[in-house]
């Protein structure tokens, strides 16, 4: 019986190694079959932005890994809105993530799920093992 | 499902108790751990927010966590229990799971 | 109960090593298997072998080694983690080229999938970290 995995984000990219660090865990769950759900909440959404440019801080660009999640079936990603609110951003400021549905003749949807704390809560609360960064 | 919610950094230092807050369930419950238990004193600009966590949460605090950093279990906010390593050992087995918030 | 835990730091950095210690001699204590103990990121560090701790003050990673000891615990280094920050064993040492290898008795390195294994196989997970 597959596991409700949550991975829970809550930290920018670059500052610390846990945001590239915990992509690694994510793409490592794609080959077990559990329910892999990730959230990005707090500076955890800063992970997604789009325009990533780090040749400057000497360091690897990991952000276009982010898109790769769809083609391993990680389609559960949350983000909390009052997290992106507090710092000014909307959806259009990160990458759009998608993966294509096998039973809807490949159709691309969204992975991204803009939602608030409350509906959050009850995602979280339905989740068996919560692994954090 | 029911969580036990951990939480290791003082509220001083970073928003984890107020992140954990907002997205809480009724049957949860809190243990301040490490320098967590900071927020557990009494007295302090956190103590009205802790004051109403205890309101609808099982809020718990780590001993030996406090004895360690001098602060005294005499001066911890009302309703919230001390508890110690096999007291977390207890919590952790009685909620479904357990999320640590770093 | 059949209890994981994940640690994310490094020892005497951050206190997570001493915390999961004393939780897993306390699970113990209580009749709990402890099915692994995983450690990621800076967590690694806790496996060298190398370390010199001043004497008046508990030594993390013999600690950790005395109790795998006691209990056969399975104490298990991320491997992407270790070869980032320089923590080998024999065979990676030989397949890396690197002239020492540094992982203390009763760790063993393994891969990423150990912790998602752990997730599926415990009752419980407990993450300590920063």
């Amino acid at each position: 019986m597959a596991k409700k995995f949550l991975f829970v984000n809550r930290k920018a990219p670059y500052g610390t190694i846990y945001a590239l660090e915990s992509l690694e865990v994510v793409l490592i769950s794609a080959a077990f079959e559990q329910e892999v759900s990730l959230v990005f909440m707090d500076d955890g959404v800063y992970e997604l932005t789009r325009g990533q440019k780090t040749d400057g801080i000497g360091m690897k660009n990991f952000s276009p890994t982010y898109s790769a999640l769809g083609d391993y079936e990680i389609k559960n990603i949350y983000i909390e809105k009052e997290s992106l609110d507090a710092r000014g951003l909307t959806l259009d400021d990160l990458q759009h993530l998608v993966w294509e549905d096998e039973d809807d003749d490949w159709a691309e949807k969204d992975s991204i799920h803009l939602i608030s704390s409350k509906e959050l809560a009850a995602v979280m609360d339905n989740q068996e093992v919560v692994i954090t960064f | 499902m029911s969580t036990l919610h951990t939480i290791n950094k003082s509220p001083f230092d970073r928003n984890s108790l107020g992140s954990c807050l907002r997205v809480i369930s009724d049957s949860d419950a809190i243990l301040l751990i490490e320098d967590g238990i900071y927020a557990a004193t009494s007295g302090t600009i956190f103590s009205d927010v802790v004051k109403a966590a205890v309101q609808s949460h099982s809020v718990y605090v780590l001993g030996p966590d406090l004895s360690a950093r001098g602060m005294k279990e005499g001066g911890i906010v009302e309703g919230v229990n001390v508890v110690d390593y096999e007291g977390f050992v207890d919590l952790v087995a009685e909620y479904d799971k357990t999320n640590s918030w770093l | 109960m059949k209890l994981a835990i994940q640690i994310n730091e490094g020892p005497y950095q951050h206190q997570a090593s001493d915390s999961a210690y004393q939780f897993t001699r306390a699970a113990l204590a209580k009749g709990h298997e402890i099915f692994r103990v995983f450690l990621y990121h800076d967590g690694v560090n806790n496996a060298t072998r190398l370390a010199v701790p001043p004497q008046d003050d508990r030594n993390i990673t013999q600690q950790w080694t005395k109790l795998q000891k006691e209990h056969d615990l399975d104490l298990v280094v991320c491997i992407a983690a270790a070869q980032r920050r320089g923590l080998l064993d024999e065979d990676e040492a030989r397949r890396q080229g690197k002239d020492a290898n540094n992982i203390a008795e009763g760790f063993r390195i393994s891969g990423l999938g150990q912790l998602i294994e752990a997730g599926i196989e415990a009752d419980r997970l407990v993450v300590f970290g920063d």
